[in-house]
């Protein structure tokens, strides 16, 4: 299955340019840390961006599914469906 | 010649030149909005390489290097430094990036947060965690100290294989195999937050090793400054003599025996020059006394230098860099009797580093 992942604009370079990445999931694989490991498959300094080697989200990076934050769904395990839109945001924070 | 120096802020790298050491070229920022917490130049390679020890902000730590003198960066794509599925564990800051000695070219060291010592032999390309400390039946009692718990010193001694490590907290540890094997090294050294002396678990700001004894070494401690003449096996306090014992850096000389820096603050719950007089203290008699030096640094600094906002060069006379809280830079090229402003205005200064490039 697809899902996009929408980058920000700081992240794009680490893939390849765009913020806007088509990812292929394997069906039987179909939560949000599945995708992440997919992505950092293809875009490994991306990867580390986003989650730190544990594989938690960092501290100050959100990440929607659909919408959601996935803090308050499943986390790591929170479901994403075949066409699902997954947005990688920075959060207030810095200085 | 030219001497390079390597500031590293809060919010980005700037490196600067001088021939004389007394005027300074001041270079555009690199890794801008970036912590740079750790800096070095290698200079044992064909072409100097300067690695940085970052923080991306939102985007977590890493380890970045340059062997064009900042003209391009580049980035160990998997993390340079990267915890081991095992510990459970994730970097949190770099702290210190240490070249070894010179017949052990591609062997750099770091320190890093949480308390971890890490090698590389691939010059810093890629880091292995030191097992042997990380699994000291002593590091889960390890407690951060206020700005994180860190290895944020890294003596390599040059002759043997011996391994010198400091931490805040922690203190000092000594592997004497390579650095397979640690041993707390801290008696003598106090802990003031602590009811009793304790084996470890001192706030050890920084140690030197002296230019004449590799087994002489002088710390800066939260509170106190002490001297080993064993390799750490006990330590006695030199700190008579200074106006304060308190602070975070501390630098010897290359060079010459007996000699040593300090940067007094008042204390723990002051960290500010005594009387707002920003001055270097230097020892001559390996801490026996010691005399202000400092011409040139200012009057009405209400500012504090960090543990590694301050470092010497190989050039004789030796040249002594310190950086503050508030983003100014100085450099002596007279071991510390007078001091020019290299930089002002930059984000806070954490590490400065400084070499004669080939």
């Amino acid at each position: 299955m697809t899902v996009q992942v929408v980058l920000p604009g700081a992240l794009a370079d680490l893939a390849g340019g765009t913020r806007h990445v088509d990812v292929e999931v394997d069906p039987g694989g179909s939560t949000l840390a599945d995708l992440l490991d997919a992505l950092a498959a293809r875009h490994p300094t991306l990867g580390r961006r986003i989650r730190d080697e544990t594989g938690r989200v960092r501290r100050f990076v959100n990440v929607y599914v659909d919408g959601e934050d996935v803090r308050w769904q499943g986390g790591p395990g929170t479901a994403v469906r075949d066409g699902a839109t997954v947005q990688v945001l920075p959060s207030v924070a810095g200085g | 010649m030219t001497v390079l120096l390597a500031i590293g802020t809060r919010k980005g790298l700037w490196l600067a030149r001088s021939d004389d050491r007394r005027t300074w070229t001041v270079g555009e920022p690199h890794l801008l909005a970036q912590e740079v917490a750790a800096v070095c130049v290698d200079t044992r390679r064909p072409r100097p390489r300067i690695l940085a020890g970052i923080q991306y902000g939102h985007w977590g730590p890493s380890v970045v290097r340059s062997d064009d003198l900042g003209g391009s960066w580049q980035e160990t794509e998997s993390g340079a430094i990267r915890f081991p599925e095992d510990t459970a564990a994730a970097l949190a800051r770099v702290w210190q990036l240490r070249p070894d000695t010179a017949d052990r070219p591609d062997v750099v060291w770091a320190g890093c947060e949480p308390h971890s010592l890490w090698r590389s032999i691939d010059g810093g390309c890629s880091f292995s965690l030191v097992r042997g400390l990380w699994d000291h039946p002593h590091r889960p009692t390890w407690e951060p100290g206020a700005g994180g718990g860190a290895v944020h010193t890294v003596l390599p001694d040059p002759g043997t294989d011996r391994v010198t490590v400091a931490m805040s907290t922690g203190g000092v540890y000594v592997s004497e195999d390579g650095a397979t094997g640690w041993t707390p090294r801290n008696r003598g050294i106090s802990a003031v937050f602590l009811p009793d002396p304790p084996e470890y678990g001192q706030c050890v700001h920084k140690v030197a090793v002296d230019a004449g004894d590799p087994a002489r070494m002088y710390a800066q401690n939260h509170f106190g400054v002490f001297r080993t003449d064993d390799g750490g096996g006990s330590w006695t306090s030199i700190a008579e003599g200074l106006p304060a014992d308190f602070g975070f850096p501390i630098a010897a000389s290359p060079s010459t025996p007996g000699t040593a820096w300090v940067v007094p603050l008042v204390a723990d719950m002051q960290r500010v020059p005594p009387d707002g007089r920003l001055r270097v203290h230097r020892t001559r008699d390996a801490g026996g006394t010691w005399t202000e030096v400092g011409e040139g640094l200012p009057d009405a600094a209400w500012t504090t230098v960090l543990r590694d906002a301050f470092c010497v060069d190989d050039v004789d006379p030796t040249g002594l860099y310190l950086g503050t809280r508030d983003g100014c830079v100085y450099a002596s090229a007279d071991e510390g009797d007078t001091f020019t402003l290299v930089a002002d205005h930059l984000p806070d200064v954490l590490a400065v580093r400084a070499v004669r490039l080939p």
